[in-house]
């Protein structure tokens, strides 16, 4: 199993009446409930407890990337990945991801992928998703229809500037570079790649073409996923590839304490803040026309652009959030029973543990890692015997030996 | 009213299957519908068929209509209007665009000035102005359309609906694939900001120009009209009281007269 730490950074000081006064946290809300001052303090606290999730042994340490979102405060993940990838040496540098559509021109996001994998000795993974309708048309402006075709192109791109060790002229219809160069070149070559997804068919067969790993990144937990992760393994399935768990990831929001009821005393109001507040996304926002294709539509027969579909999520109790498994919580017994039902009910060797969960102050936060790391992680690390040793999914870091044979500008 | 399907084979491996709606007899006049494309048993269509022999074609994304991957910017949309009124072999056609046709339509008349006499725009998209910004059609819930697009929701709301209700799951998800299908070929001229420079075009129109607007269109102001006249060489601005965006179907008569008093 892979866990990786994920921290989504959210503003933690959205005033109580917030969902009355304001119809969504994510596009339209105003600045004025931003605070830089305070913002100071919170971007360290949260590189804080990312790096201490290295210390405590995850394998990644994630960020993504958000705008205009008051529950996702990095625009840009990779200035935190290269805050991060200075501050620690061990676990994979897991940026979930570049929306590549969104980078002008996309090369961008070859080269400053290559340079964290550079900076870091080989421990990126690369997340290239296609983005949010609120992120990708509604705050930057892509035309839905248009999305995926530039999106497609963007990563023939990419993959085409990392593996040419020549110049070449790339004539897309988004972009046209006479000179497509990518300096630097990253360490490998190419990183591994997840893919976010949120049920298409199209990403599912992506994905499966290119072995990527898919993510299926909800917060509503692993009982509602089963569907969507059944879709995919069959998928996999039918097109002959092997059923490596290591292929999906899967965000889960966890806290863990000493025992189920002091995980409900210290985390409830915190869960509370995050799925009652930050979650309050205005539904005109959520599916862009055309940012989803038909076909997709068509499967996904629930409707989102019903008031009652967001309304469920924006009321719910610590019980409702518990039970339906929206969260796992409680004592490390708990929480590892929970997760072996996940691991093994969606097949996933990639695990997103969304620790920090809202406006969670540090002391709790850590405690709930500590926890989970120290107490939980051990007797789930061997979920997957018979894959043990496929590591065609996760990072390769340069080795010593390799990096003791270069050629030093640093002197003796 | 006939149905026909057209075939229209463009470049190499781009092909449209277009449908096309015509009826009545008279002088030709090709009617481009708006983001919402045609209403069943279309009124406004079936008012103008007792003056002229109406062809409305459906854009791809609307009816039966395909190919709609084919498009991405104005030209395209443009330069397939023109392909269609060829392929029906229309006779100096009265030019009508509502809403996004509107926008088409006038393109049309700056891209090749000389094809059109008589041109009306009936609350027309495709400018923008920072101080009277058009509403977003795309972060609009169904349940809001009526009262964003109508003067009278309470009269005329079936209309946009068929007589089916927004609070019925099931009737709810056939209007979402749908409405997706239609917007996602509006979004190509429309998102997130509904200008691809016509403004910088307009001048190069020849055709006498009626630009007709709903005094209560809620969707893109009707100060537009006073944009669109100032832009054009050629053009007169018509008001219309009791009107929102769907003048043609809430002032149906009214609009008629006007574009027979144009066409003559």
């Amino acid at each position: 199993m892979k866990f990786t730490w994920f921290n989504l950074m959210p503003w933690p000081h959205l005033p109580d009446n917030f969902r009355e006064e304001h119809r969504s946290v994510w596009v339209d809300i105003p600045t004025s409930l931003y605070d830089p001052v305070r913002g100071h303090e919170l971007y360290n606290v949260y590189l804080d407890e990312l790096e201490y999730a290295e210390s405590l042994g995850y394998d990644g340490i994630g960020v993504n990337e958000h705008h205009a979102n008051a529950y996702g405060l990095m625009p840009s993940p990779n200035i935190m990945a290269a805050a991060l990838a200075r501050r620690t040496s061990q676990s994979a540098l897991v940026v979930l991801g570049n929306s590549i559509a969104l980078y002008n021109p996309p090369i961008r996001v070859a080269e400053e992928f290559a340079m964290l994998d550079v900076i870091s000795g080989g421990r990126l993974v690369a997340g290239f998703p296609v983005g949010t309708s609120m992120d990708t048309n509604f705050c930057y402006g892509q035309i839905p229809g248009l999305t995926r075709e530039k999106y497609a192109e963007a990563h023939e791109l990419i993959r085409r500037a990392w593996k040419e060790d020549k110049p070449f002229a790339f004539n897309g219809r988004y972009t046209k570079l006479r000179y497509a160069n990518c300096w630097p070149k990253p360490i490998q070559n190419p990183p591994p790649i997840f893919i976010p997804g949120g049920g298409s068919l199209e990403t599912y067969d992506f994905c499966i073409e290119n072995d990527y790993v898919y993510c299926y990144l909800s917060y509503s937990g692993y009982k509602r996923a089963k569907q969507l992760m059944d879709g995919y393994w069959q998928r996999v399935q039918d097109a002959g590839k092997d059923m490596s768990p290591y292929r999906a990831g899967f965000a889960q929001t966890i806290v863990v304490a000493e025992s189920d009821a002091e995980a409900e005393r210290d985390y409830r109001q915190h869960i509370d803040y995050f799925y009652n507040r930050c979650l309050h996304v205005y539904p005109g926002f959520a599916d862009a026309p055309g940012y989803r294709t038909i076909k997709t539509l068509k499967a996904n027969v629930t409707s989102q652009m019903t008031r009652a579909a967001v309304g469920d999520v924006s009321s719910m109790s610590w019980d409702q959030l518990v039970n339906q498994g929206y969260v796992i919580a409680g004592s490390p017994d708990t929480v590892v029973e929970k997760m072996k039902e996940m691991i093994t009910g969606l097949r996933v060797g990639n695990i997103f543990c969304l620790i920090h969960v809202g406006d969670m102050p540090k002391d709790k936060c850590m405690r709930s890692t500590k926890l989970f790391a120290e107490e939980v992680m051990p007797r789930l690390r061997n979920m997957w015997p018979e894959h043990a040793t496929d590591d065609r999914f996760w990072i390769h870091p340069v080795t010593h030996a390799a990096r003791d044979a270069a050629p030093s500008i640093a002197g003796a | 009213m006939t149905v026909q399907m057209l075939k229209l084979n463009a470049a190499p491996g781009i092909e449209y299957d277009i449908q096309v709606q015509q009826a009545g007899s008279g002088p030709d006049l090709l009617y481009l519908h708006g983001a919402g494309g045609l209403l069943k048993d279309d009124p406004f269509l079936a008012a103008l068929s007792r003056h002229f022999r109406v062809s409305a074609p459906l854009l791809p994304g609307y009816g039966t209509s395909s190919g709609d991957t084919h498009l991405r910017d104005m030209l395209d949309f443009t330069l397939l209007a023109y392909d269609i009124w060829d392929a029906l072999k229309l006779h100096r056609p009265l030019v009508v665009g509502h809403s996004m046709g509107g926008m088409i339509a006038a393109e049309m008349a700056a891209i090749a000035p000389d094809r059109i006499d008589r041109l009306a725009l009936l609350c027309p998209a495709g400018l923008w102005l920072d101080d009277h910004p058009v509403t977003d059609l795309f972060t609009a819930m169904p349940y809001e359309l009526p009262a964003l697009l109508l003067h009278d929701p309470q009269r005329h709301g079936a209309l946009l609906s068929a007589g089916g209700d927004f609070d019925d799951p099931e009737y709810l998800t056939g209007f979402m694939v749908e409405n997706s299908r239609r917007l996602t070929t509006a979004g190509k001229l429309l998102f997130p900001v509904p200008d691809r420079g016509l403004a910088n075009r307009l001048y190069r129109v020849k055709a006498r120009t009626e630009v007709l607007w709903g005094n209560s269109d809620r969707l893109i102001p009707p100060i537009y009209a006073n944009e669109f006249t100032r832009l054009l060489p050629n053009a007169t601005a018509r008001m219309f009281d009791a009107a929102g965006h769907m003048l043609p179907y809430e002032q149906t008569d009214a609009v008629v007269a006007a574009l027979l008093n144009l066409h003559n």
